[in-house]
């Protein structure tokens, strides 16, 4: 038996071709190389992510240098404490290893971001001060050692 | 006759019914073929997988984190978008319930409450849940936004549109529009750190130890153990997002 095709079907094959052609070459004009490389994403992206350059340099890059400072810190209950945590982003300063790229913060308020009171904080995690009756006017560093603050100088 | 035939297509049905199971189990076996069906790799259990604890307890609202992530990731400090934040629930002593985070908590916290007045009163430290099966991700319609092999939600900023579905789609309120780059941001987890072996900036600074990050596929890990040894809890478990961010003595007035 001769398989008849109706004209209507073969035209529509036809187009239904141009057609899937054309998307499967746009298709592959528009999505990116990568995409679907791990899932329903652009593989290189992940590369992209891991690009930034880091601020903050790491509690081992501050001890490769300042290991005197490290040892005064461990003493006490500022032991957790991490260089950057008060010092700010560091990597600058560890490219540079010039003083003026690193902060060195002072004053009451900087002090009290930590250590003012608040009835949120728990007695037992941190030491509190009532900043407005503690030595008004007087900067935090003038008794206590910005590296061992629980020792407080003569 | 009219029952031979019934029979004879009965036996046809069943025939090649029980081949197109086979035939589906047997290639649902072929691991190497499963990207076919599934769109994916299949998983890698070499790498890390990425889980974060935060402990209500410990945390002294310094607001170091929310400070810290800003500058590390390069958010402009104003408007105030975050990427990391913390919040101050007080429940008063009327049973009424205040939540502060004034300018994300970057600036510390003045208590607003005198202490009388006070029932009870902690900090709540926000970021990305880096949820297993992310809202976010399923409503992203260029596929911008999705979920590394080390379990982070990360976005991928020259695809992404800048559509907003995303922001509106995560229930914690984590993602937000650059208001530089003008498309969706969140929390990387410091992916970049991460693959250097660093701590992501806010582990790094925060002075008493309330957040803890670790592999969840590791047994021996910090963090493993600390979800072993205490109750936490997720946010918004009802959702089912499959959270990776764990906290401990959570209270029921956070959502």
């Amino acid at each position: 038996m001769k398989f008849y095709i109706p004209p209507q079907i073969t035209r529509l094959t036809i187009a239904f071709a141009v057609f899937i052609t054309l998307f499967l070459v746009a298709r592959h004009f528009l999505v990116p190389d990568t995409f679907g490389q791990y899932g329903h994403y652009r593989g290189a992206s992940l590369e992209d992510n891991s690009k930034p350059e880091i601020h903050f340099s790491g509690q081992q890059a501050c001890i490769d240098c300042h290991q005197d400072m490290q040892d005064l810190k461990l003493q006490g209950p500022h032991k957790g404490v991490h260089c950057e945590t008060c010092h700010g982003p560091g990597q600058v300063h560890v490219a540079s290893g010039e003083a003026k790229d690193i902060s060195k913060p002072s004053g009451r308020e900087f002090c009290g971001t930590c250590h003012s009171m608040n009835a949120a904080k728990k007695k037992e995690t941190i030491h509190q001060v009532n900043m407005s009756t503690k030595n008004p006017g007087k900067n935090c560093t003038e008794c206590h050692n910005p590296h061992q603050p629980w020792k407080v100088k003569k | 006759m009219e029952s031979e035939k019934v029979k004879s297509s009965r036996r046809k049905f069943l025939k090649s019914a029980a081949t197109l199971a086979g035939a589906t189990l047997g290639y649902s076996w072929l691991k190497s073929t499963q990207f076919l069906v599934y769109g994916v790799e299949p998983e890698d259990k070499s790498l890390p997988w990425y889980g974060i604890v935060i402990d209500i307890e410990k945390c002294i609202g310094c607001g170091n984190c929310a400070k810290a992530c800003k500058e590390e990731n390069d958010v402009p400090k104003e408007p105030f978008f975050f990427r990391n934040w913390v919040e101050q629930y007080t429940v008063k002593n009327d049973g009424s319930v205040i939540i502060e985070s004034p300018n994300g908590g970057i600036d510390g916290f003045k208590q607003s409450v005198p202490d009388s007045d006070i029932f009870k009163s902690y900090f709540v430290p926000k970021m990305c849940n880096h949820c297993a099966k992310s809202p976010c991700i399923q409503v992203c319609p260029v596929g911008a936004t999705y979920d590394s092999p080390e379990g982070v939600v990360l976005i991928d900023e020259k695809y992404c549109i800048g559509c907003r579905y995303c922001v509106q789609a995560c229930p914690y309120g984590c993602r937000f529009i650059h208001p530089v780059k003008k498309v969706a941001n969140k929390c990387t987890l410091c992916y970049h750190r991460l693959k250097k072996n660093l701590a992501p900036a806010c582990f790094e600074v925060c002075p008493t130890g309330a957040r803890m990050y670790g592999n969840l596929r590791d047994k021996n890990s910090e963090l493993v153990k600390f979800l072993k040894t205490h109750t936490t809890q997720v946010l918004r478990p009802h959702l089912n997002t499959g959270s990776k961010l764990y906290y401990n003595a959570l209270s029921s007035e956070v959502k």
